[in-house]
């Protein structure tokens, strides 16, 4: 074939974007093929495609999505972690001479993608995952406000996880740190696949998350239970609001940034060059107009987490909670005054530093006060050490500390000397992990008995927990250490021997993580081995507080079977101690969405589109586009999105359910 | 904490001798030698202290912030571990109040509390951002010495290039590649400016950092208090070459310091605006390099990224477009791009990548004169074509935005 | 839904809708669509910095004042207004129940559309063959992007305009489709309100700059 008609076809895909000649990618890509190969077998041996196609792929019901979102997070977090592994590994061999195990291609590949996906495909789908899942149970719906929407935005994340996978083993990942910049990242310095992967997925993916963050507001707002006025909402509830709205109001602006750039990228206009006029630190500024509520959008939610899990295992009443709303909503409005506290580094007059300095530190006086309500909620509680509330007694003391250092950051001239250093390095993972990372496992220790009727094993949990908790710590602290020293990021190689001994700290550090969330996946494994030990059939096995825990474990489709009337902020506790009686007769049919394959076929099609626009493959685009518009036009027409649950079915599922509860008494 | 205020000086020989000698092997042994060499390794702290004034009263800003914050931090995490302990299920000696939710002192106190904090720390950070913006000169050269009026100040220019550092000394003529010095208790004055991507000058032990961006100058002032030698880099990941992006900044005593520059003068060489071009080219872990001449303006071609012949000044364009640009005849002023440092520059789409060309006078080639001369506009009226020769190559074709296909000029 | 959130009669709280209607389909769309709507204009939001920040980077190639023709600008934003007010009659005509009249202003106000994108490209054209390409200057790339982001809008508004039409003719004025025509109408005065702001930031002042 002529060259012109391979370039036609495949564009820019060649044979030679193969990484055939890195031995780390091949034993990867041979063992990921293996392990994909026999999933595929097992399915379609057990005859399971059918039922996932129909139960899950296609599911419009807010908890299977939620499920399923946290699966593609902690699946993901696997692919972060071992980035992260590797990155730490390389750290600590290459001295004295040695380059490591890592060439410089390799590396920078390895740390831009921990980065993103560690963000974009772990924190984000765990946080949404969760919210999906317990938000609309808190407050009493039966599903999100557009559940289609939902199924839809759920598979676009999907797909941007699916591009970040492919870059590993067709062509590259981008060489450019996870936010960038350009001129670095612009088609002068970065001419390869990598950035296009880095902008596609994200573009793919912000889609999906723009489109939850709508679909999430609009559900709390509108389809709360009677009584369940705004101060009467779960503080989990109020915490989702703020992280959607703050995804609403920030994620627009990432989809231009990145749509400007890939103008740049493409089409050769002049935002980000250095040339024609362009100016690269509009790119930074924008970006972290984005960036920095983003932090937020993940926080906040771990946050929520937190306060139900306090109050419920504190056996109490949450401490100010209206102080606590405020402090989140202050929180919500502060995060968009912050930005330049990334680059105080950048030049800007003292005074314009400054007010970026004090802005942040200000923050963190909503954020205090949120700490001692949590205090003080367990302040003459009965505290029950479960492991939903360990994880929150070690966020406390891990988050105040990375708190603190975040605020020695937000003072320009001691963020001059400490910018881009192991310092910062170690204050984000300071947060990220001490508090979403712990946040999303203290909420999926806390609701998994809801999503899956049974507990999970406490000896793996805390097992899992000691090795994060003691394994965090010893990563994080010598690079704070590191960063005193004046070590700065992403540093492949370094000459100075007496560093040495930190890296190796940390690396045992990474290793120690390594083993948690291998307890994690043994912890998930054994819970469901001994699932009819660890069941649950009240539904409530935490004596909890909240709406999610009146229904049954886990719940039918339709939720409730009748929508609950709220008349407390913690309404099944308010219920349970009136003395709520379950209703055990005049159930009626129920309204539910129906499923649909559409969200999955559009979102593949904007995977494909994606691909084609990185490898220049422009006829695969452009059919992609047409047949996502073909589809997506084709689905209005269907004006029958819905069904009724007969009431003989809600009779049957709601009768088994008052059989089992007669039966655990 | 005893080591963490000491002064740091070059490493210590003996702590490298003990590390150096860990082969892969003994690794495993370091588990077990954990206290020992982390106490060992605890003088190398080198931002807690530095060898100039300006990082030395950035790193006192690091520790009186740090102690402010503990103010209310410790409390916080011992309140934690108090409450936790006290009242676990198991104590039930504690008391239980499980509608206990409002307290208006109490929310009172823990809003005020870090309010209070905020306020001192806010104050602190206005004061030390003023005090320390790397773009004001200094007031004094150490904690207890003033400046010497009678020393002017030491200027340097510093470029950041894939992937080294230049520094060119416009007083003494000379430049240096990955070397820097300058003499103890004299202020320096650095303009920091880049060839291609964003980067970040920072030297730990002189002066916090501060990024170096192409046609953007940045500016740091510092002073260095001891003689030694101390680690410099790129604090901003810039590429493949990023982790041999480093130098040695020496501290110098006067006549240390002339011999410095001496030994530079000798080194012979000199920079002009070919062999940047050559320098500029990426390449990994430069040695040191030393130029006994260099072109006294090449500092601000670089500045103004138009160090290669015919490209325009950025300080001309910028003078052009506030005049109003050049009209339509500023859509021919274009050139194709031939030189380059990379592989490919042109987007799939786009057309052949090109720059402008600088609009030269016979008499001033590179258009600084052409600058000068707008700069100082006595009419308003628009300057459509003022100044402005028409160039003679093959113009910009409109169809070449659909095409992506544009005649090459051997220009 | 009315149901007692109070105590009933008996003096026992209510705890569950004994006897509940679904919300009504659509409930939740004008909010949502409002919201979808909000997102979008920080898309443009953005744009408008990035032109506010580069819009005085010609890189010594020509200015607004060059380039526009606010005389033909002028028409097209004619076209775009009166594009709304033709929606503006649909709606009422909807209101009305009268399908054909309905039909009618929606094809009216598609063709004032398209007439508005025609000539943005005609504009655009004339600008690209002069040799003012979104390459030529920091300038151009933000106002081609600002712009023809808005054209982008114009034109999906306009695919979506004719899909409706297509479902009015098939299945009426009913509840759906007069849900639909609301978001759409909502969408088309959004990019009215949006045009005003380019008409005026960038164009406007553009040329008196």
């Amino acid at each position: 074939m002529s060259p012109d008609l391979l370039k036609l076809i495949f564009g820019r895909l060649g044979i030679d974007s193969l990484p055939l000649h890195e031995p780390i990618l091949v034993g990867t890509f041979v063992m990921v093929a293996l392990g994909g190969t026999a999933l595929l077998a097992g399915l379609t041996y057990f005859r399971l495609w059918g039922y996932l196609w129909r139960e899950w792929f296609t599911t419009v019901d807010h908890k299977r999505i939620g499920i399923m979102y946290m699966i593609l997070g902690i699946v993901m977090l696997l692919r972060g972690f071992a980035d992260a592994l590797m990155m730490r590994a390389q750290q600590a061999l290459a001295f004295n001479g040695s380059e490591g195990f890592l060439p410089a291609h390799h590396y920078d590949q390895v740390f831009t993608a921990h980065g993103v996906i560690m963000i974009f495909f772990v924190a984000m789908p765990l946080v949404t995952g969760l919210m999906n899942y317990v938000v609309p149970l808190q407050i009493g719906a039966r599903d999100v406000s557009f559940p289609f929407l939902n199924n839809f935005s759920f598979w676009m994340t999907v797909g941007g996880a699916v591009l970040v996978m492919l870059s590993l083993f067709i062509g590259e990942f981008a060489r450019t740190g996870w936010l960038a910049y350009p001129p670095l990242s612009n088609i002068g310095y970065s001419p390869d696949v990598g950035v296009d992967y880095y902008i596609w997925a994200l573009q793919v993916a912000g889609v999906g998350t723009t489109l939850s963050g709508i679909n999430l507001i609009c559900t709390i707002v509108k389809l709360r239970c009677p009584g369940m006025t705004m101060m009467r909402m779960p503080v989990f509830t109020w915490t989702s609001l703020c992280t959607n709205i703050l995804i609403v109001a920030s994620f627009p602006v990432l989809t231009v940034v990145l749509a400007l750039l890939s103008l740049d990228r493409y089409v050769g206009t002049n935002f980000f060059t250095n040339d024609f006029g362009g100016s690269p630190m509009m790119y930074v500024n924008l970006i972290w107009i984005w960036g920095h509520p983003e932090v937020y959008i993940l926080v906040l939610p771990a946050f929520g987490i937190f306060s139900e899990v306090t109050s419920t295992f504190s056996g109490k009443r949450l401490f100010g909670y209206t102080s606590m709303v405020y402090a989140t909503v202050v929180i919500t409005i502060l995060s968009y005054l912050v930005w330049l506290h990334h680059f105080f580094t950048m030049g800007s007059g003292a005074s314009v530093n400054s007010f970026f300095g004090i802005t942040t530190m200000i923050i963190s006086i909503p954020t205090g006060a949120k700490m001692f309500n949590w205090l003080f909620t367990m302040y003459r509680g009965r505290i029950r050490y479960e492991l939903p509330m360990l994880w929150t007694i070690a966020f406390m003391l891990t988050f105040v500390l990375g708190g603190m250092t975040g605020v020695l950051l937000a003072v320009p001239p001691a963020d001059f000397v400490l910018h881009n250093s192991l310092f910062l390095i170690a204050h984000f993972h300071n947060v990220i992990i001490g508090g979403v990372v712990f946040g999303a496992f203290a909420g999926i220790n806390y609701w998994f008995p809801k999503a899956f009727g049974f507990r999970l094993d406490p000896f793996w949990g805390k097992l899992s927990f000691w090795f994060w908790v003691t394994g965090f710590y010893m990563a994080f602290m010598p690079l704070y250490v590191l960063g005193l020293m004046g070590v700065t990021r992403r540093l492949r190689v370094f000459d100075d021997p007496s560093l040495q001994i930190w890296f190796v700290i940390a690396a045992i550090g990474a290793g120690l993580v390594a083993l948690g969330i291998g307890c994690m996946l043994m912890q998930f494994a054994v819970s469901f081995l001994k699932r009819e030990q660890l069941k649950d059939v009240t539904g409530d096995p935490w004596d909890a507080r909240t709406l999610e825990w009146a229904t049954s474990s886990p719940p039918p489709d339709y939720n409730f079977a009748f929508t609950p009337v709220v008349h407390d902020n913690d309404a099944w506790w308010d219920m349970k101690k009136r003395g709520y009686q379950r209703p055990l007769i005049g159930f009626k049919s129920i309204h539910m969405p129906s499923s649909t394959g559409t969200g999955i076929i559009l979102a593949g099609f904007a995977t494909a589109m994606g691909f084609g626009l990185i490898w220049y493959i422009w006829w695969l685009s452009a059919a992609s586009f047409i047949a996502m518009l073909a589809v997506g036009i084709g689905h209005t027409f269907n004006y029958h999105r819905d069904f009724d649950i007969p009431a003989d079915d809600v009779i049957r599922t709601e009768d088994a359910r008052t059989k089992l509860l007669a039966g655990a008494k | 904490m005893s080591g963490l205020l000491r002064r740091s000086y070059p490493l210590a020989p003996q702590r490298k001798l003990i590390l150096i000698r860990l082969g892969p092997v003994s690794r495993l042994k370091i588990l077990a030698l954990l206290p020992l060499a982390v106490a060992l390794s605890g003088c190398n702290y080198v931002v807690l202290a530095p060898a100039g004034d300006i990082a030395a009263q950035q790193r006192d800003l690091v520790i009186i912030s740090t102690v402010l914050m503990l103010l209310i931090v410790v409390p916080v995490m011992a309140l934690t571990v108090l409450f936790a302990w006290r009242y676990r299920q198991s104590n039930s000696s504690a008391r239980y109040e499980p509608d206990w939710d409002h307290s208006t002192k109490l929310e009172l106190v823990i809003w005020s509390a870090p309010l209070l904090i905020i306020v001192c720390l806010g104050a602190l950070t206005w004061m030390g951002t003023h005090l320390l913006d790397p773009y004001r000169t200094l007031g004094r050269v150490h904690a207890d010495r003033a400046i010497d009026q009678s020393k002017a100040p030491l200027e340097v220019d510093v470029v950041a290039l894939d992937w080294k550092w230049l520094f060119i000394y416009p007083d003494y003529g000379i430049a240096t590649v990955n070397d820097l010095a300058a003499p103890v208790d004299r202020p320096i004055n650095f303009r920091i400016t880049a060839s291609s991507v964003m980067n970040s000058f920072y030297i730990p032990a002189l002066a916090g950092q501060i990024y170096a961006m192409p046609g953007m100058e940045t500016k740091l002032h510092a002073v260095v208090n001891h003689t030694g030698t101390y680690k410099g880099f790129s604090a901003n990941y810039s590429g493949a070459g990023f982790s041999g992006m480093h130098f040695n900044f020496q501290g110098l005593d006067d006549n240390g310091f002339d011999a410095w520059v001496a030994q530079a003068k000798s080194a012979g060489g000199s920079l002009g605006r070919s062999e940047y071009l050559q320098l500029e080219k990426p390449s990994e872990n430069e040695p040191v390099r030393r130029y006994g001449t260099v072109d006294t303006d090449l500092y601000r071609l670089i500045l103004n990224m138009c160090v290669e012949t015919g490209k325009m000044c950025q300080s001309e364009m910028m003078a052009i477009d506030a005049k109003g640009g050049l009209g339509h005849e500023g859509l021919n002023n274009t050139l194709p791009l031939s030189y380059d440092k990379y592989a490919r520059r042109g987007t799939a789409l786009g057309p052949e990548p090109s720059f402008v060309a600088g609009t030269c006078t016979p008499d001033a080639p590179q258009g600084a004169a052409t600058a000068a001369s707008i700069k100082a506009p006595l009419d308003t009226a628009p300057l459509v074509g003022a100044g402005l020769r028409r160039p003679t190559f093959a113009p910009l074709k409109s169809s070449s935005f659909f095409l992506g296909q544009r005649p090459k000029s051997d220009s | 839904m009315t149901i007692a959130v109070n105590p009933s009669q008996t003096g026992e709280p209510v705890f569950y809708v004994a006897d509940e209607h679904p919300h009504p389909e659509g409930y939740s769309t004008s909010l949502g669509f409002w919201i979808y709507l909000m997102s979008d204009c920080l898309i443009f939001a953005m744009l408008f910095a990035a032109f506010g920040v580069l819009g005085a980077n010609y890189a010594a190639g020509p200015a607004p004042k060059d380039l526009f023709d606010l005389d033909l600008v002028a028409v097209n934003t004619s076209m775009l207004l009166l594009s709304s007010i033709t929606y503006g009659f649909a709606m009422l005509t909807m209101q009305q129940n009268k399908i054909a009249q309905t039909q009618m202003w929606l094809l009216i106000t598609g063709l004032f559309g398209a007439a508005f994108i025609g000539i943005e490209l005609t504009e655009f054209a004339h600008m690209i063959h002069e040799g003012a390409t979104p390459q030529r200057s920091a300038f151009l790339s933000a106002f081609f992007t600002l712009v023809g982001t808005h054209g982008l809008h114009v034109s999906c508004g306009l695919i979506w305009l004719v899909t409706l039409m297509v479902q009015v003719w098939r299945f009426g004025l009913i509840e759906a489709n007069r849900r639909r025509l609301m978001c759409l109408s909502m969408f088309w005065h959004f990019l009215d309100v949006v045009w005003i702001g380019v008409f005026t930031f960038v164009y406007l002042l553009g040329v008196l700059r």
